[in-house]
């Protein structure tokens, strides 16, 4: 495959309110630097994420999709993302089966107090997708951008 | 077979046990066995049928039925009585109002098959010590049974009735069937080969949304895909990720609840194999959160409704190895 050394992937990043999203916000205070190409969409708790909404950001032109919750046992609700384990694991399976590239899709457990951690895996994660490349397994033509 | 069904509707209507039966009756064509309810003894005498063509699975049609007045009569086969128990469990039939037979299960005919001989014009189909002969407008041909058996018998997962008030013929047991053959068969590909694939089936579509309709699991009042409200809800899929969101949607939503009642794919006009995405689910499920049978047992908790603190981490997808 031919790589495009000027790409810019889009990525689209769902935080949960209480950890990830507060993550963020923590590594954006310690000045650490991490992709402009993250898009952070703030959702109450990990488990709000349908996988509906993961289809759609690709869709509507996402290059990687990760998703960002609280730790396994830490969720606000006690046990939401519990269940968007094994909701996410299957849905990621379900898109190897139809030839979608692993690495454009992942979940992480960011905590409230892991700024780092948050910046490393966004640096990670956008170098990955830099190398697959733009989506185009799984994009809209009529939303491709010109 | 059909005679002694026949006869013991006739004998439930008669005591008052039930006011109808659920059933089969011939459609357009004679080997079109399409569900029907039959009110009397004189209907079901003249329409009333149960042969190796009535593959349809009626549990469905249960949940309207179930909620009219009187109680009624449910023929079922094995792989019915899963669907029927998960609809129970759902609390989508009200299991009071209906009296269940259990009838043997395959393996059945499928016309389609007889069809891609080349056999046009068919008038009737009979079964002669597993020598289909086939009567069409051209003469008669013969086909051997084993040839003409129905995709979703091919991997018989049980005989076994799992629920019913009586029995016609005998229980089975469960069975080993190597069902998921053909999903480990796309596992094994690399993820091009496995989206060329998926590419030329889910092309076909025309989102008639047969495979939706006639699902025993699917049973939503408001279904996302009629909602204009939900931006999905085209008539045509217009794209090839509208495709392929379709399929993964109306997969995901019955994960972990699906019986593998292979209705779906026996109904798709185009011959899309979505079997096997509703199998890779229940395969994922099996191996990663234990055997789990949906409609086996009207208890237990389904898997997407459950989880446990030692879970897998949705990383085991991306330590499968290089593409």
């Amino acid at each position: 495959m031919q790589v495009n050394e000027n790409f810019e992937p889009v990525i689209v990043a769902f935080c949960c309110n209480w950890c990830s999203y507060a993550g963020a916000d923590l590594s954006g205070t310690n000045r650490l630097n991490y992709p402009s190409n993250v898009k952070i969409i703030r959702v109450p708790c990990s488990c709000r994420v349908n996988p509906m909404f993961i289809l759609r950001a690709f869709q509507k032109g996402a290059d990687g999709v990760i998703l960002c919750g609280c730790h396994p046992g830490d969720c606000h609700y006690t046990s939401g993302n519990y269940f968007t384990r094994r909701r996410i694991t299957l849905l990621y399976s379900m898109l190897d089966f139809l030839g979608i590239e692993r690495n454009r899709t992942r979940l992480e457990w960011v905590s409230a107090a892991e700024g780092a951690k948050f910046a490393a895996v966004m640096n990670q994660f956008v170098e990955d997708v830099k190398k697959l490349g733009p989506n185009r397994r799984l994009e809209d033509l009529r939303c491709r951008k010109q | 077979m059909q005679e002694a069904m026949i006869k013991r509707a006739k004998e439930l209507l008669a005591d008052g046990t039930v006011n109808r039966v659920m059933g089969w009756k011939r459609g357009e064509f004679s080997y079109d066995i399409t569900p029907a309810v039959f009110e009397t003894a004189e209907e079901l005498d003249a329409e009333f049928v149960c042969d190796d063509l009535t593959q349809a699975n009626v549990s469905k049609y249960l949940i309207k039925e179930s909620r009219k007045e009187g109680k009624i009569l449910a023929l079922l086969k094995p792989c019915d009585t899963y669907s029927f128990n998960q609809l129970v469990k759902e609390h989508r039939i009200i299991r009071e109002n209906v009296y269940v037979i259990g009838i043997p299960g395959g393996p059945k005919i499928d016309i389609e098959k007889i069809k891609a001989k080349e056999i046009s014009g068919i008038l009737s189909v009979k079964n002669e010590d597993y020598t289909l002969k086939i009567e069409t407008i051209y003469g008669t041909e013969t086909m051997p049974y084993y040839e003409a058996i129905s995709g979703k018998c091919e991997n018989c997962k049980s005989k076994k009735h799992v629920v019913f008030d009586e029995l016609i013929g005998e229980d089975g047991d469960v069975l080993e069937s190597n069902r998921f053959e053909m999903v480990e068969k796309l596992e094994n590909m690399t993820a091009q080969e496995r989206y060329d694939f998926w590419r030329d089936q889910l092309s076909k579509c025309i989102r008639c949304n047969a495979c939706r309709n006639v699902c025993p699991a699917c049973t939503c009042e408001n279904c996302v895909f009629d909602n204009p409200k939900s931006g999905i809800d085209n008539k045509a899929a217009a794209d090839s990720f509208e495709e392929n969101m379709f399929h993964i949607i109306r997969a995901f939503h019955v994960a972990g609840r699906c019986t593998d009642c292979g209705e779906c794919s026996r109904v798709c006009p185009q011959n899309i194999p979505l079997h096997l995405l509703n199998r890779k689910f229940i395969k994922d499920i099996n191996s990663l959160y234990g055997e789990y049978q949906a409609g086996a047992d009207t208890t237990s908790r389904a898997p997407l409704n459950d989880y446990s603190t030692d879970d897998c981490e949705p990383s085991i997808v991306h330590e499968r190895g290089v593409e």
